[in-house]
């Protein structure tokens, strides 16, 4: 089937503003959209930028704006999205160039909520071992894969890019609820800033965006509570 | 070809399989645990890589001489833990164990060692490479030459080879070489030129792809992930030896390397 891109191109050696560009492409509806952009950038014009890697929804590399939401390009099937396709590069972050941004003070952020492990135990003998149960407790947010289509879709990070966003609160939350983890303290008062887990205003954006279906705002709901307690 | 997971339920499936399950639900729309999934065979791993000792040092030649300050772990490496096919998920080895004892080697090496004097313009090479790429007025294109080089590789030297596949192989990537000289870029773009890193690419692309297609032929026998159709036999009279692969110019020399057996006979996987 044919279909149209429409694409806010940006050269920052030759262009003073971006601009839409469109492109028609012979595509199978099954197709997903990266498929799309990789036959314009090879077949039709090669100065298309854009990041992907796997394509397959595991790298994170391939968030952009498609049809006004967030989605990973190689997560999206041409048949589910029609023959009009216009596509922005996500939002809040300055773009280098064509659909790539800066993605630094993005992972600026994730770095702050220190994202490893920290346990100051001796080395044990064995394995950490850890219940089932004691797994499930952040199971969902270990899904993330940091591809910022959260963090780029919600208002309160466009209205101050400060805000450390869904996605680092998202990784606090993996480390805070892991047994194994003695780091919860530290972690739990760097989030707990009004830069922090306070500028969520629940708009829910965020897990409309996120591509690996991650409850965001239970997530953030949950840090908000173990804070609580903490203090009381 | 179908495989079948309906036996293992939708629990299982999405608790223990859960990015698999995904992406047949996403890119086929099937669910796995109602109907059977439609497969056929891909490029997964690579078996073969920059020969290393346990230490994760770079080894040069067939009497393991290491390449001082040069180290290896991971996929890229072949420390042969493995033998000649990586069984399922045991590749996480090279980088947990492998990657960890470079690492500590590599930390007391720079301690007793300083830097050597570099060669006057040592960028020149790579600044000469990517130059010719960025004047070239040729009327081939990278990503024409890629699918086809993918294409080759995939009829041809994929998972059953024969004696005439391998050869047609070889006269394609000469062809393809020799193409490649002939590219030209439609970005002239100097920051995130994507279509200059595909390029790069594809020119070590076709030159491992060289490496493989060739020690294939040589290796008249069938072991691990290699599978000759017209010697379907393992050799170990002749070929228990490692294939060391060297740039010659536009050729390849082979070497080989002999396999030291420890504790475990290379043996026939039986499942
Ligand atoms: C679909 C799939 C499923 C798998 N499942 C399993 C499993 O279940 N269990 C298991 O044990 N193994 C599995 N493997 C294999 C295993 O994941 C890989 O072998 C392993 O991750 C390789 O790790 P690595 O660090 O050696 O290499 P990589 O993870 O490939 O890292 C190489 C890095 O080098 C970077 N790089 C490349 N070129 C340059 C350059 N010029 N300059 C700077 N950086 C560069 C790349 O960007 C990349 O980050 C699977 C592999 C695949 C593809
Ligand atoms: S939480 Fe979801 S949307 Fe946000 S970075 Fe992680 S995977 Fe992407
Ligand atoms: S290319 Fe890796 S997530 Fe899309």
């Amino acid at each position: 089937m044919k279909v149209t891109y429409k694409i806010l191109r940006f050269d920052p050696e030759k262009d003073k503003k971006p601009y839409f560009k469109d492109y028609d492409v012979e595509v199978e509806p099954t197709d997903r959209i990266l498929d799309g952009l990789n036959i314009i950038k090879w077949y039709q014009d090669s100065t298309l930028s854009y990041r992907r890697s796997c394509a397959h929804g595991i790298c994170g590399s391939d968030a952009m704006e498609i049809n006004g939401v967030n989605k990973l390009a190689c997560k999206v099937l041409i048949q589910n999205v029609g023959s009009h396709i216009t596509i922005k590069p996500i939002r809040g972050l300055r773009v280098i160039k064509d659909l790539i941004v800066d993605m630094e003070p993005f992972f600026e952020k994730y770095r702050s909520i220190k994202p490893y492990l920290i346990n100051d135990d001796s080395l044990p003998t064995h394995e950490r071992l850890q219940s089932v149960e004691d797994r499930e407790i952040f199971d969902d947010t270990t899904k993330c894969i940091l591809c910022a289509s959260c963090t780029s879709s919600c208002p309160s990070f466009w209205w101050n890019s400060m805000y450390l966003g869904p996605s680092a609160l998202v990784q606090a939350h993996r480390f805070i609820f892991d047994s194994r983890d003695h780091g919860a303290d530290e972690r739990l008062e760097i989030v707990n800033d009004l830069n922090g887990i306070w500028r969520c205003r629940t708009i829910f954006n965020c897990v409309d965006a996120c591509p690996r279906e991650i409850k965001i705002t239970k997530a953030i709901e949950e840090l908000k509570r173990a804070l609580l307690h903490k203090h009381l | 070809m179908h495989l079948d997971l309906t036996h293992l339920g939708k629990k299982v499936l999405d608790e223990k399989l859960p990015d698999i399950t995904d992406f047949v639900r996403t890119y086929l729309g099937i669910d796995p645990s109602v109907n059977p999934v439609p497969i056929q065979p891909t490029a997964h791993y690579t078996m073969g890589g920059i020969p290393t000792d346990v230490d994760g040092r770079v080894i040069m030649d067939e009497k393991n001489t290491p390449l001082p300050g040069l180290y290896a772990a991971g996929e890229c490496a072949t420390v042969s833990v493995h033998g000649a096919n990586r069984l399922g998920t045991n590749s996480l080895v090279d980088l947990v164990v492998f990657g960890r004892r470079s690492g500590k080697h590599a930390a007391l090496y720079v301690k007793n060692t300083d830097f050597i004097p570099l060669p006057k313009k040592p960028e020149d090479g790579i600044q000469a490479t990517i130059s010719d790429l960025y004047s070239g007025t040729g009327t081939e294109s990278v990503a024409k030459i890629r699918l086809e080089l993918q294409n080759d590789m995939m009829d041809n030297a994929s998972v059953y080879r024969n004696q005439k596949m391998l050869i047609n192989a070889k006269n394609k990537l000469l062809e393809l070489k020799k193409r490649y000289k002939n590219i030209a870029l439609g970005d002239k773009s100097k920051q995130f030129n994507m279509e200059l890193f595909e390029a790069l690419e594809l020119g070590f692309l076709l030159e491992l792809a060289s490496v493989l297609v060739e020690s294939a032929v040589n290796r008249t026998e069938s072991r691990g992930a290699h599978y000759r159709e017209d010697f379907s036999k393992r050799d170990d009279t002749n070929w228990l030896k490692h294939t060391l692969a060297y740039k010659a110019g536009d050729k390849i020399d082979f070497r080989y390397k002999p396999v030291v057996i420890t504790k475990y006979l290379p043996k026939e996987r039986k499942y």
